[in-house]
């Protein structure tokens, strides 16, 4: 079957001036538990990629430069 | 890809999942043995993983010498669990649970004191005293991944497991794993395998129909239980399944257990008490169903009587530690714990020995019934064990796991299972045109709830069961057009077979039994003279999922009439009379 373009808002977002994971900064990406979060190849910062998040936070609490913010999941709010 | 090509480690012990029982297997293998190969793989990152991954406000079941006793915490929990239990692994949990604290402690964790500098334990359980408040709870994870440094443990991140491997002797023999990022195959070769999995989490669908919102981590999926079923384990009392009473779509606890010992409690729509007792079981959920489906909903967590000074306490201890993100929610909706009364709802299915009783079944030793294969934490069948349980097995499972390797021998790899895995594994990558894992994941889990969640019915489960099977035809369907998708994928894949064992599970147990975990209406009293067992599930020599029965041994720690029907009258008797 073919597949469409699902649209759906992501709970997480990231401040892309505070961000640096253009400096090589990585460490959201690592301590995401569902693996959701991922460089953006074009501003090589980092954002969400899936929405399958357990808005659990340690995205946004072991930010090094409090870029991250976890929001509740739009479904969920 | 041939299996030559995968890549492949050998190791002793395997450790699989990285979250609370798994680092405690593998440290304690290396202090058994620090010449021994231990590896920790983990699906996700070993500093943030698991149902523990921002921390934990308390212990729920610490018996601390001079407040509980071991034989007193077997009685209760043998009675919170209807009588279905091995007393003697409840037991072994029971006499190593303070010396537990007490290593914790030495390691760094903050258990709440009182002004003499003792554990300040609190009383929430029908019975005895076992809750002690951890209100600094936010560093178990940074704790344990010191230890896990210190010990030399290998750790490998962002591996899935997906498959047990066994020799030709039919051995544990090591685990087929993929590079969740890189979807690179990794043939693990071990003497044993320690199994700390957690809970099947994503089994049945939330209210919110947020695949994710789930009350467990939603990485705890079933892959553990879906592992240890395919290598031949048994797998016991999956139908007292894990139903949480939680903040509604929030989907996270409470928490009575910490508002309990403040003034909180569980209340109907009056803002009355109706249950004696918040402690999680399945009659105190059942007459939380009944007060929600009798009229008298919805049922709230009440602490809006209490002073200023404690809502500003429970805040703290809830807003900061399991589930941080819990004063956002209730600012996003507007509720605020001083005027209003917050609303609770029924969890969706899980298996979850941790709060109930199902799992991969284990002895006292964390065996399972294959030999080499050890399990802890919510994937392991030791009931009510909670966080502290799961690092009392993790522990009982290293020591097991270095004790084992000792003598073993070696014997063939099974080099048939590898070729099928790899081509289980990678199937959804060469797919096209097929189904994303996301649509037959929502698919299945609406199905369990649909068909499977009590007051479970004969006819709806066996319509369930037939539709479960027919996704199962869908499975070779599933495409993956990355590694992250391919990983979700193969979490259907243990997400279908958790949804066809908890439809056999149910359909086996012919009475009712822990309250709403198993609430039959076709068979709507408990049944003793048929039913006091445990049941089984496991897979047959022709690979068939097979249901059976285990008898209870001997209680080690009798109980008398009155101490086994504590349970049984959770309902305050003056609500009861007033309807």
């Amino acid at each position: 079957m073919p597949f469409a373009n699902h649209k759906t808002t992501v709970p997480v977002v990231v401040d892309e001036e505070k961000c640096i994971a253009d400096k090589g900064c990585r460490v959201c990406i690592d301590v995401c538990p569902l693996d959701v979060l991922m460089i953006d190849e074009v501003t090589g910062k980092a954002h969400m990629r899936y929405d399958e998040c357990w808005y659990c936070m340690p995205c946004e609490k072991d930010c090094p430069t409090d870029a991250v913010t976890v929001n509740i999941p739009y479904l969920i709010s | 890809m041939k299996v030559s090509e995968i890549k492949t480690v050998e190791l002793d012990v395997l450790v699989i999942g990285g979250g609370t029982g798994g680092p405690l297997a593998a440290v304690t293998a290396k202090e058994q043995n620090p010449e021994l190969d231990v590896m920790l793989l983990e699906k996700a990152n070993v500093k943030r993983s698991g149902a523990i991954s921002m921390g934990m406000d308390g212990l729920n079941n610490a018996i601390i010498p001079g407040r509980a006793t071991p034989e007193q915490y077997v009685k209760e929990i043998t009675t919170a669990n209807d009588g279905i239990v091995h007393q003697k692994a409840v037991l072994a949990y029971a006499e190593r649970s303070y010396d537990m604290i007490r290593k914790l402690d030495e390691w760094g964790v903050h258990f709440q004191k009182d002004q003499t500098g003792d554990y300040d334990v609190k009383k929430v359980h029908h019975m005895g005293t076992y809750v002690l408040p951890m209100p600094e709870g936010h560093n178990v994870k940074k704790i344990l991944y010191r230890r896990l440094r210190r010990n030399r443990v290998k750790v490998e991140n962002r591996y899935q497991a997906t498959r047990l491997l066994k020799d030709r002797d039919g051995k544990i023999a090591g685990a087929f794993a993929v590079n969740t990022r890189t979807s690179e195959p990794l043939l693990v070769r071990a003497k044993a395998v320690i199994m700390a999995t957690g809970a099947a989490g994503r089994l049945g669908l939330p209210t919110s129909g947020y695949l994710y919102g789930t009350y467990e981590n939603p990485t705890n999926v079933g892959d553990g239980h879906a592992m240890a079923y395919h290598a031949g384990a048994d797998l016991a009392n999956l139908e007292c399944f894990q139903i949480n009473p939680l903040l509604k779509d929030y989907n996270g606890p409470a928490c009575a257990y910490v508002t309990g010992p403040l003034g909180g409690y569980t209340a109907n729509a009056d803002g009355e008490r109706f249950i004696e007792c918040d402690y999680w079981s399945g009659q105190m959920m059942l007459e939380f169903y009944r007060e929600l489906e009798g009229g008298k909903g919805p049922v709230y967590l009440k602490v809006n009587h209490l002073a200023e000074e404690t809502i500003q306490e429970i805040e703290t201890v809830l807003h900061t530690n399991e589930r941080p993100s819990r004063g956002r929610f209730h600012a996003g909706r507007g509720t605020n714990y001083r005027e209003h009364m917050l609303e609770m709802h029924i969890s969706e299915v899980g298996f979850c020995s941790g709060h109930s009783a199902s799992g991969v079944w284990i002895n006292e030793h964390g065996e399972t019934t294959v030999s080499g294969l050890y399990a802890a934490g919510d994937m392991g069948s030791v009931p009510h064990s909670y966080m502290l349980g799961a690092f009392v097995y993790g522990q009982i499972c290293g020591e097991s796991a270095a004790r084992y390797v000792n003598d073993w021998k070696d014997a063939p790899l099974d080099e048939d299972l590898v070729a099928e895995e790899l081509e289980r594994v990678m199937a959804p990558l060469l797919t096209e045109d097929g189904i994303p894992p996301e649509q037959m994941e929502y698919k299945v889990r609406r199905l369990v709830n649909d068909y499977l969640q009590p007051p479970k019915v004969t006819k709806k489960m066996e319509i369930g069961l037939s539709r479960i099977l027919q996704v199962r035809e869908d499975l070779a369907k599933l495409q993956a057009r990355d590694a992250h998708e391919l990983m979700r994928a193969l979490e259907v894949h243990s997400i279908v077979d958790c949804a066809e064992m908890a439809a056999r599970a149910s359909l086996g147990r012919k009475e009712s039994r822990w309250g709403l975990y198993h609430y039959s209406v076709d068979y709507p009293e408990r049944d003793d003279s048929n039913w006091f067992c445990h049941s089984r599930l496991f897979k047959d020599a022709d690979g068939n999922m097979c249901t059976g029965k285990r008898p209870v041994e001997p209680y080690v720690i009798p109980l008398d009439d009155d101490e086994l029907a504590a349970y049984q009258s959770m309902r305050i008797e003056d609500t009861e009379a007033a309807e």
